[in-house]
């Protein structure tokens, strides 16, 4: 059983918080910039620029690239053979958070109830999601996620006979609908399958993923591609100004389900694709 | 090239700005987003003065990031309009100039601006760093314990924006899609 302190997880959290929120990663920096190289219409391809120049100087200033610093989404991974040890697990991340978003004068977004609001003035808590994985290793993954990108988020419960054009329609109409309002170029999650939950989860957790890497399935991977193009045809483009890039990447993860249904959640985030990770 | 907009923000400016024009706007600029819309229509309709002067106003949906030591503000782009779309009407109907924020709007977001001779403009959602450069000052005047969403007078200098709803009633987000789709037939 190896042990890992609490205050490592907190100390981890608070870092990844200022850390994501000021650096893009190197896949999506590389990915905006290919596309602004293929941008065949010059005022698409302006607007780019102006977001690489944004990605620089978040970099050089540390200062957070969007003002939205979001909800911390955090994913964590438990090793069985890991005892976490020094107190609560959650309460460690709470306090990463607290202290990342209050030390690094990130935006505190997150109110008390969804109906009565109330800022709680230290962006916690965070939304943790706890998988047990074998090992003895603790991997934290780190996602601020926006809300201008998250509400364009959709979940459908489609009956099977829909098929493959059911699904691949329902994605594309749904990023046709958002338009300009989740910041394009976006990149699109997907999760197919499972329940209403697990579809939506998938859809989150294919964010995640690298910006090159495709679906390990051919049929889904050639999907992916498909929908990029079809939905970089839809001439929304950066900041629904017209032009092609209107995404940088579509990600579907998928799982078994029920005869009776073929769950669909698409999670959309924006150009602004943030994450970090570590492995204690 | 882009045009300029200088504070008074006076309608006759506003005529001059066509949809898809991108503008550099210099001067007093209010800051007001979803909770703070909300306060101000409140005390509109009871009957209270509003924190600032609604006429002639420019609104920047914004909350931005608390600013580090020695900076005017954090990083300060737009938030999604639509969730302003309740309130926009009344506050387009007293006389406010123009609406920055991104994102697209209702038909009667729409109808307000053009009986009203106003402006809705875009900022780069996302490029929230880049912006914050244009901003010289930032003072919270109003709603102080909404943090992130009080309202925050600011003083910018040429700040980047798109003119998407124009005093006609012509729309950027349909006509720049279009332009592109025709122009790559």
């Amino acid at each position: 059983m190896r042990e890992i302190s609490v205050k490592k997880i907190t100390e981890a959290v608070a870092e990844m918080s200022v850390n994501a929120n000021s650096f893009l990663g190197e896949d999506v920096c590389e990915r905006i910039t290919e596309c602004r190289k293929k941008e065949d219409w010059p005022a698409a391809a302006e607007i780019l620029s102006k977001i690489e120049e944004n990605i620089r100087i978040a970099r050089e200033d540390l200062v957070p690239l969007c003002q939205d610093t979001g909800m911390a989404c955090v994913f964590i991974e438990i090793g069985q053979d890991v005892h976490v040890v020094g107190g609560s697990i959650e309460e460690a991340v709470n306090e990463g958070v607290r202290k990342g978003y209050t030390e690094g004068y990130l935006r505190k977004s997150i109110v008390k109830d969804p109906i009565r609001r109330g800022n709680t003035g230290d962006n916690t808590p965070a939304h943790i999601h706890y998988e047990i994985v074998p090992g003895d290793r603790l991997k934290i993954v780190l996602a601020p996620k926006g809300f201008g990108s998250e509400n364009m988020s959709r979940i459908k419960m489609f009956a099977p006979a829909a098929g493959e054009n059911g699904v691949k329609d329902f994605i594309v109409n749904c990023v046709e609908e958002a338009g300009a309002n989740p910041c394009p170029p976006v990149v699109v999650g997907v999760g197919i399958g499972g329940t209403f939950d697990r579809a939506a989860l998938m859809a989150k957790q294919a964010l995640l993923r690298p910006m090159k890497d495709s679906n390990p399935d051919p049929y889904y991977a050639e999907m992916e591609n498909e929908l990029l193009e079809r939905i970089n045809s839809l001439g929304i483009g950066p900041q629904g100004f017209g032009g092609r890039t209107t995404a940088l990447a579509v990600k579907i993860q998928t799982y078994p389900t029920h005869i009776a249904g073929m769950p669909v959640a698409v999670n959309i985030n924006c150009h602004v694709s943030r994450h970090r990770e570590v492995i204690l | 090239m882009e045009k300029m907009l200088v504070y008074p923000y006076d309608k006759e400016k506003l005529k001059e700005l066509k949809a898809g024009d991108s503008v550099l706007i210099s001067g007093t600029v209010y800051t007001a987003r979803d909770a703070a819309h909300k306060r101000i229509v409140e005390m509109i309709e009871n009957g209270e003065k509003p924190p600032f002067e609604i006429e002639g106003s420019i609104i920047y949906y914004v909350g931005p990031t608390p600013a580090k030591p020695g900076k005017a503000i954090g990083s300060a782009g737009p938030t999604t309009s639509y969730r302003m779309d309740s309130y926009a009407p009344l506050l387009l109907d007293l006389g406010q100039a123009a609406m920055i924020g991104k994102g697209q709007r209702s038909e009667e977001v729409k109808a307000a601006a053009v009986r009203n001779g106003a402006v809705y403009l875009a900022a780069i959602g996302g490029a929230a760093a880049l912006i914050a450069k244009s901003v010289r000052s930032a003072e919270v005047i109003a709603f102080e314990d909404l943090g992130a969403e009080a309202v925050r007078k600011l003083e910018v200098e040429n700040f980047p924006a798109v003119v998407v709803i124009d005093a006609y009633g012509n729309d950027y987000y349909e006509s720049g899609r279009l332009q592109y789709k025709n122009g790559n037939k």
